[in-house]
């Protein structure tokens, strides 16, 4: 499957793990409930380990294990649902993560550039088709007022 | 007032082109109904009834006159001439066709004006004081601190998607005249005991179903830590507000539900985590505040006498000037009000003529500066007292000088069911009835200090449970029948209307609202104002009247 990171479109081989499928040996994600119930066998895991998140769940809880993860994929089950641009920038600013953060879920090319800025860096569009003409979302504005994740001092301290 | 730079003037364009390309996608098919709304509504579109609604922001009131023309230059190319203005300092455009509404941006923002965040579950636009700068009494002018809250808010990427739309404003002086008590945060300039001027800071205000009156979070903020503040609220309502139940989402029933306490604790908690990172440095607040500087008055305007003299010889002029026009900070200047409340036009209406007269009359008599206000009329704000009859000979030959400021028929009115689609009630032509029934300005003038304020639905517009009059429209088997409140305010003593009884007919609204007066009339004493009756014998009286026949 093909995804968005970095700005570029890339070929994505991670897989997310239903709670009841069997372990596998390559990149996965597991949910909360999978992550807290099966801590001890997902640590021994050697590849790559992601975690899924909503807006629901319960963050400042997971602090202490993010340095085992790789890759957190926010879910957007609308694309009303604006939490989880609040826990990108937590993710990013105030907890240091500095792996994958994956926007999936309902997600709309108009909504990439806001979340790049809150530290959201790979996305899972929902169609797959327009993932060429989603890359312009990242040119629509070339400057912003506020501190983001990409530019940590707010436009009035940047300013001349 | 601010000028833009090359910084936000960029942007402001990009905008432009980014919701071009998403019109274009809309009607190409490629954008579904459902996910070009909230790219729509965030900038100012709605689909009405009839057509659909562009509303444009107009910061905190201020427009300056090259502005102005601009409206009315705008309404007559891709509208039907006129348009309306809010309670929130927006002004709409009711019939713009969605396929030109990019070219009307790009007009708009040629004159840095935008239609950002005037719509949708965002940070909108910030609203304030309409003689901000320019009352006497001001503890500091709050219109810089609304130009770094409107820079902070506009585009924030992570607050575009909040449980509901969020509205701010500020006001520096004790008079509330930005019914600040009914925002989503309220901002007072206050001085504490040291002599510091900082923010007594309002949470969980809120009209619409649930009316309620914000609650004090803090109160005394540090000016510094102004934004800092504003986006640790921010973030523990994106995170904390229910998204489950449109009508329990704004922060008003958030803080009802986890109490004020609550709140207060998780914010500040928030708030110390990124208090350094957005404290705002001298530098800012001057760069800002060098906007809006004093212009340099004119110390010979208070020689005048012909402002007096022209009172005693003309009657008509001393009557509007008694009703609309306010004292100045600075002696020899006055502020003038133009009513938008004329029995000719709907609450806020006005045409494109008389927005290019006013442009003109802007720019003769008052600095080139128009401001509009929360009950949707608009003011010049710094004419010299010796200007005041030729400016008033001007108004008055082009309708503009109904001497109505804050009587009766001084009506604060939402689209109602004319124009809106929420609206169960139409509420303009009400509004005509009963400026039509009450055209007798000396009966008003004895009437004292009235505000009805009238919506055709429980979204609240018109904000009527803060009216002194509320009048509600409702829904009755397809009948539209009209719930009446009394002793409602949205100023310093803000407080909620109370229920008068069960709703009313179309027919009986006018009759319902004379009744009332008797009543007023019957026990006022002296020169007491309506609302002041209200809360000193309660609905009671009142009700017995309205409802005696039955």
């Amino acid at each position: 499957m093909q995804i968005i990171k970095d700005q570029e479109i890339v070929d994505d081989n991670w897989l997310h793990l239903e709670d009841e499928a069997e372990l596998i040996a390559g990149d996965f994600t597991v949910s909360l409930a999978r992550w807290q119930a099966e801590h001890d066998t997902l640590n021994k895991h050697e590849a790559g380990l992601g975690l899924r998140l909503s807006g629901d769940d319960p963050l400042e809880e997971i602090v202490p294990d993010l340095f085992r993860f790789s890759l957190i994929v926010l879910r957007f089950p609308a694309f009303t649902d604006g939490r989880c641009y609040s826990f990108a920038r937590l993710l990013r600013d105030r907890y240091g993560f500095k792996g994958e953060i994956r926007a999936q879920g309902d997600i709309l090319h108009d909504q990439l550039f806001y979340m790049t800025q809150c530290g959201i860096n790979s996305f899972e569009m929902a169609n797959p088709n327009r993932l060429a003409s989603a890359m312009s979302a990242f040119e629509d504005f070339s400057e912003s007022y506020q501190a983001t994740v990409l530019k940590p001092e707010p436009l009035y301290r940047r300013r001349p | 007032m601010y000028q833009y730079d090359h910084y936000d003037q960029t942007m402001l364009d990009q905008r432009v082109t980014q919701y071009r390309d998403q019109t274009r996608r809309f009607l190409a098919g490629e954008l579904t109904e459902e996910q070009f709304r909230p790219l729509r509504l965030m900038n100012g579109l709605y689909v009405q009834i009839h057509a659909p609604m562009l509303r444009v922001a107009i910061p905190y009131g201020l427009l300056s006159s090259r502005q102005v023309r601009k409206m009315a230059d705008i309404s007559r190319r891709y509208d039907k001439g006129y348009i309306h203005f809010t309670t929130r300092q927006n002004f709409q455009l009711n019939w713009p066709a969605l396929e030109t509404v990019p070219d009307i941006l790009a007009e708009l923002a040629s004159v840095q004006m935008h239609a950002i965040q005037s719509s949708g579950n965002c940070i909108r636009n910030t609203t304030s004081d309409q003689l901000a700068g320019v009352c006497e009494g001001e503890i500091e002018d709050p219109r810089p601190w609304c130009e770094i809250i409107r820079q902070w808010s506009t585009f924030h990427p992570e607050f575009a998607y909040l449980p509901r739309k969020f509205k701010i404003a500020v006001i520096g002086n004790n008079e509330d005249r930005a019914a600040t008590q009914l925002h989503d945060i309220g901002l007072h300039l206050v001085t504490n005991h040291e002599g510091e001027v900082g923010f007594e800071v309002l949470v969980g205000g809120g009209l619409g179903r649930t009316p309620i009156l914000g609650q004090q979070i803090r109160p005394f903020l540090e000016k510094k830590d102004l934004l800092s503040y504003l986006e640790a609220i921010l973030r523990v309502y994106n995170r904390l507000g229910r998204r489950d139940n449109k009508y329990k989402a704004r922060i008003k029933i958030t803080v009802r539900e986890h109490g004020i306490n609550h709140i207060r604790e998780l914010v500040d908690a928030e708030w110390v985590q990124i208090r350094q990172q957005l404290e705002l440095e001298e530098k800012e607040i001057e760069r800002v505040k060098q906007y809006f500087t004093e212009p340099d008055y004119d110390v010979t305007a208070s020689n005048d006498e012909s402002y007096v003299q022209m009172q005693h010889e003309d009657a008509l002029f001393a009557r509007w000037v008694k009703q609309n026009v306010v004292d100045h900070k600075i002696a020899g200047y006055k502020i003038a009000y133009i009513s938008l409340k004329s029995p000719q036009s709907p609450p806020g209406d006005v045409s494109a003529e008389q927005l290019d007269i006013i442009s003109d009359l802007a720019d003769e008599f008052s600095l080139g500066e128009i401001r509009s206000t929360h009950n949707q009329n608009l003011l010049l704000s710094d004419v010299k007292q010796g200007d005041m009859y030729a400016l008033w000979l001007r108004l008055q030959a082009e309708g503009l000088a109904t001497a109505n400021m804050n009587t009766l028929t001084d009506i604060i009115c939402c689209p109602g069911l004319d124009f809106c689609g929420l609206a169960n009630a139409r509420s303009i032509p009400l509004a005509k009835e009963i400026n039509e029934r009450f055209d007798d300005l000396d009966y008003l003038y004895d009437l004292g200090d009235i505000k009805i304020k009238m919506s055709g639905c429980m979204n609240g517009c018109a904000h009527q449970s803060v009216g002194h009059i509320g009048i509600l429209g409702v829904d009755k088997k397809g009948e539209e029948w009209y719930q009446f409140t009394l002793g409602g305010s949205s100023e310093a003593d803000a407080s909620l209307g109370q229920r008068l009884g069960r709703a009313i007919p179309q027919d009986q609204v006018v009759d319902t609202v004379a009744k009332l007066l008797d009543v007023f009339k019957e026990l006022r004493q002296q020169d007491e104002p309506f609302l002041a009756t209200v809360r000193r014998v309660g609905v009671d009286p009142f009700k017995e009247r309205v409802y005696a026949d039955n």
